[in-house]
């Protein structure tokens, strides 16, 4: 007797474990488990929408299933009622009960698209640390204006200080990507996105394309390292120490195609290199327009 | 002589390649020795190639979408076995070649499978359920057949000699650009779309008139089939949306091939106007494909619950809603674009606004289950399949609406997994469940239900299985498109999604063996009554397969569901007092004729062959002037002839009904 409910519980407690396991895992997924309030309060919205959609969907599966097996044609004792196709209560009732949920869910989006425009920097006491980011075949390049420096697949920041990026591409559409922390944005050539991020806590995350963009694009991942302070500080320092310098003729030859390349240091950076990115597009052959600065677009 | 066209556009560049061109050349010659056996050339020319009569034009466009679900559902399997084995190796197929499969995947069930299957199944259905003779402009059906056929050509050519795409099924410059894309890849693309295009832009119109000109006298709008409001609606869809399908495409090709500057990064070009425009044209597209469905799953849901359908009004008014927002929304696409947060958040609440209309038709057929008599046919188990799965993936639609929470999934497996539930569900079981349906109408027998439930339940849980994980993996943010990854822990949930393809591959299979059981029973299970199902709409009123004039009379309409009126007051079935001469149009071999010049001039476009493309252009026009001045485009088939074959009908009737008592 035991035996035989322990082999029936066997698979049972198999498939069990292995679901936990699962959804154990699940719970460490990127984007189920942010390190920053931007990512947070995104999958919050995840969350609640998802929530307010399933007094829909439960009822609706359900109900479908319950339908289908009471009014089976073999079930000769359910009601039956062939005309009956018409009933002003009900359509109001299908109308207005999804009309409702949409309004929920829309001012969810009017208030939280404002709150978490990309565009708009993390209101904080320290200033936010600005650096600037170039998607390359197939590479990303981060430029610390202030520190002088930058970095090949690196983007190092301190923990609990809010980091404001400015974003281009010096190749084909990227989409500039760091679930646990932003979400992405876009990176076109001639233009400048922005996407801001915050860590809590220090940590390593990971970076990548995530919009196809040829051979390499499968190994265009960096490595998102929030640090304290101190090591901030001293990563800076090793940056200052780098042999190498980005300057025009560096620039040229690391633009070229190339696949997973290592952190690379730049000790100084030729001024404005990041301005003049997005102007090579912009400026070639053609003046901008008046009034169009270089570089303003998508949105100013 | 032959511009870019060398030795080396030979796919001998990988093996797996080069296995695949010799299998597409396999089976072509294979079919060729096989008509050529049967001698069926003449047939087939005469008969259905050249033919105007939209029954055997829709059963062509299936027979089309059907290949290519098979084409399609290669690439599929291939993509579902790399990612499975790529952790931290590149699997079995080099990127270049990766990027190609699930470009031509994209292309291939939206435009090859999934528009011939629906233009098919409107073309077969629609004529019928309003009780006319043919559509409103027969030659251009057939012309549109043939042009969608050259798109399909164009896509499986590129097999053979040089490379598709790589840019994806929606071609995003400046990666589809000449200068990141020099080859001929996404000039295959662009030609096989803006080739078929030009057809479903036809089809729309066609169908537009067809539907409010040709209606049977009392076949008022609000009497109307729902198949035949959502192949209105998705009709109108076409005719505005393909335009600017046609027109994104159109100036991708400048850019390429006369070095202009629309969508380039330098010189003026703005990348940013090409989704804007595809996506103008893409999400109207994702209603052209899916509201037909809605259609379906209105007519099946009422025959196989017994039941009139719930609330006719409100799922018309729904649908139409649907068409109009379905402008409203392309701008979700593409959140990530840097637009200001009123723009994205218009565009979110838009989206949602879709979700309404949509929640009403769920809730029609539910009611119309309510209180039925319900069959579970395989038609009614794709209903149902749908229904349940459907708003799983609305549900993640809704997610995917709140622009900021798209920062998160955008671009992910997640969104994969999202357009797929929406497009399996909602538009492959809908035109399966449609093809189960509809077959002995189009045949005279039906398709064997064991094999249909078989295939039904591979396919429901094949689908679950490929997807769900796909699911998890956007939210553990795997980007799409991967060749190959570094995360381990993606991997299990790869191989479970792979098992799923594997099972839907069985759910095809299932489908093949269905339709070979029930050619080879046909003598068996053939139908004489032309209704099979216990039928309510007017396409079950006439014979199956119907006369190529449809109806002898045209029948006059008092109620929504007509043939169940005329069944319930005793005048199906009856004998009119006598017939007349019935005016049909004359079969042309143009439509082939000018299908074949737009696939050769589409070639010579992609090789740059330009002499070919002279030679096809003119050849095109002539070919439209002289069908323009053909004056004689139709025959008359007299009332003797019509008594003839209805007769035959009514003593087929009789001896049927005498051994049935």
């Amino acid at each position: 007797m035991t035996q035989a409910v322990d082999k029936l519980l066997r698979p049972v407690m198999g498939l069990g474990a292995a679901l936990f396991a699962s959804a154990c895992d699940l719970r460490h997924s990127a984007v189920l488990d942010p390190k920053g309030p931007i990512a947070l309060a995104e999958r919050d919205l995840l969350f609640d929408a998802f929530c307010v959609m399933m007094v829909v969907i439960v009822p609706i599966i359900i109900l479908t299933l319950v339908f289908a097996w009471r009014y089976r044609a073999s079930n000769t004792g359910a009601t039956y009622t062939p005309k009956w196709a018409e009933s002003g209560r009900l359509d109001a009732f299908v109308w207005l009960v999804p009309a409702l949920i949409v309004v929920a869910v829309a001012v969810l989006v009017w208030r939280s698209t404002h709150k978490l425009d990309p565009y708009r920097e993390i209101a904080s006491a320290t200033p936010p640390l600005d650096v600037q980011v170039v998607a390359q075949d197939w590479k990303w390049l981060f430029i610390y204006p202030d520190q002088g420096i930058a970095v090949v697949n690196q983007l190092a920041f301190p923990s609990g200080r809010p980091v404001s990026l400015r974003i281009t591409s010096d190749t084909v559409m990227n989409s500039f990507y760091v679930p646990q922390l932003a979400g992405q944005i876009y990176a076109m050539a001639g233009m400048q996105t922005r996407l801001q991020l915050l860590a809590d806590q220090p940590g390593k995350f990971v970076g990548r394309n995530s919009m196809y963009s040829g051979g390499g694009f499968s190994d265009q991942h960096f490595e998102v390292t929030a640090m304290t302070q101190p090591e901030f500080d001293a990563w800076v320092a090793k940056a200052k120490q780098a042999p190498a310098r980005l300057d025009a003729a560096t620039y040229a030859a690391l633009a070229t195609k190339s696949r997973l390349n290592p952190i690379t240091f730049y000790s100084a950076v030729e001024p404005k290199l990041f301005d003049s990115i997005i102007a090579k597009y912009t400026h070639a052959h053609h003046a901008p327009a008046a009034g169009t600065p270089a570089g303003a677009a998508p949105r100013r | 002589m032959f511009g870019r066209l060398t030795i080396e556009a030979l796919p001998l560049y990988s093996a797996i390649a080069a296995g695949g061109a010799a299998v597409t050349i396999g089976g072509a010659l294979l079919v060729a020795i096989a008509i050529t056996w049967l001698g069926a050339w003449r047939y087939l020319w005469t008969e259905w190639f050249t033919s105007v009569d939209h029954k055997r034009i829709g059963v062509m466009y299936i027979v089309l979408a059907l290949i290519m679900l098979l084409r399609g559902f290669v690439d599929a399997i291939m993509m579902r076995a790399q990612q499975a084995m790529a952790l931290n190796s590149g699997g079995y197929l080099p990127p270049e070649h990766f990027d190609q499969i699930f470009s031509s995947h994209g292309t291939i069930m939206i435009f090859f499978m999934a528009m011939p299957f629906m233009t098919g199944l409107i073309n077969i259905v629609v004529p019928l359920q309003i009780g006319t003779r043919d559509v409103a402009f027969p030659f251009l059906n057939s012309l549109s057949l043939w042009l969608t056929a050259a798109g399909a050509g164009l896509v499986m050519v590129s097999l053979v000699i040089g490379k598709f795409s790589t840019a994806g099924w929606t071609g995003y410059p400046p990666y589809s650009g000449v200068e990141a894309n020099p080859g001929v890849g996404v000039d295959y693309w662009i030609w096989a779309i803006l080739i078929s295009g030009v057809g479903s832009t036809l089809s729309g119109i066609n169908f537009i008139v067809t539907i409010l000109k040709r209606r049977a006298p009392g076949m008022i709008l609000m009497r109307m089939t729902p198949f035949t409001w959502t192949a209105l609606c998705a009709s109108v869809l076409m005719a505005f949306a393909f335009p600017a399908l046609t027109v994104a495409c159109g100036l991708l090709a400048l850019d390429r091939t006369f070095g202009m500057h629309f969508f380039t990064n330098a010189h003026g070009g703005n990348m940013m106007n090409y989704p804007n425009l595809f996506w103008i044209w893409g999400h109207p597209e994702v209603y052209i494909l899916i509201l037909p469905a809605f259609g379906v799953f209105s007519e099946v849901v009422a025959t196989f619950s017994k039941k009139r359908l719930f609330g006719y009004e409100s799922l018309v008014y729904a649908t139409a809603a649907i068409a109009i927002l379905s402008f409203t929304v392309w701008l979700h696409h593409f959140f990530t674009m840097g637009s200001s947060p009123n723009v994205n958040a218009f565009f979110g609440i838009t989206t949602m606004i879709i979700a309404v209309p949509t929640g009403v038709k769920v809730f029609n057929w539910l009611l119309t289950m309510y209180r039925g008599r319900i069959d579970f046919h395989p038609s009614m188990m794709w209903t149902i399949g749908f229904m349940v799965t459907f708003v799983i993936g609305g549900m993640t639609g809704v997610l995917l609406a709140i622009p900021s929470a798209d920062f998160l999934m955008h671009n992910t497996t997640f969104l994969v997994a999202h357009f797929h539930n929406m497009i399996i569900p909602g538009v492959l079981f809908g035109y399966l469940a449609g093809y189960m349906y509809w077959f002995p109408k189009a045949f005279g027998f039906a398709l064997d239900r064991k094999w249909g439930l078989a295939s039904f339940w591979c396919w429901m849980i094949g689908f679950y299985l490929a997807f769900m994980p796909l699911y998890i993996l956007g939210f553990k943010g795997m980007p799409r498109r991967m060749e190959q990854y570094n995360d381990p822990s993606w991997q299990p949930y790869l191989m479970v999604a792979a098992v799923g393809a594997f099972v839907v591959l069985l759910g095809i299979a299932c489908m093949v063996m269905q339709l070979y059981v029930s050619i080879r029973n046909a003598r068996k299970t053939i139908d004489v009554s032309g209704d099979p199902f216990d039928g309510r709409t007017l396409e079950w009123a006439t014979s199956s397969p119907p006369p190529a004039y449809n109806f002898a009379v045209l029948p006059e309409i008092r109620d929504r569901e007509p043939f169940l009126d005329m069944k319930e007051r005793g005048t199906a079935y009856q004998r009119p007092a006598a017939y007349q001469d019935i005016h049909m149009p004359k079969n042309s071999m143009v439509g082939v004729a000018m299908g074949a010049f737009a696939f050769a001039f589409g070639f010579a476009v992609i090789w740059h062959i330009w002499w070919l493309v002279a030679a096809c252009g003119l050849a095109m026009w002539v070919a439209m002037i002289m069908r323009s001045s053909d004056d004689d485009s139709e025959f008359t088939i007299s009332a003797a002839e019509v008594k003839q074959i209805e007769d035959a009908r009514y003593r087929a009737l009789a001896s049927q009904a005498g051994s049935r008592s």
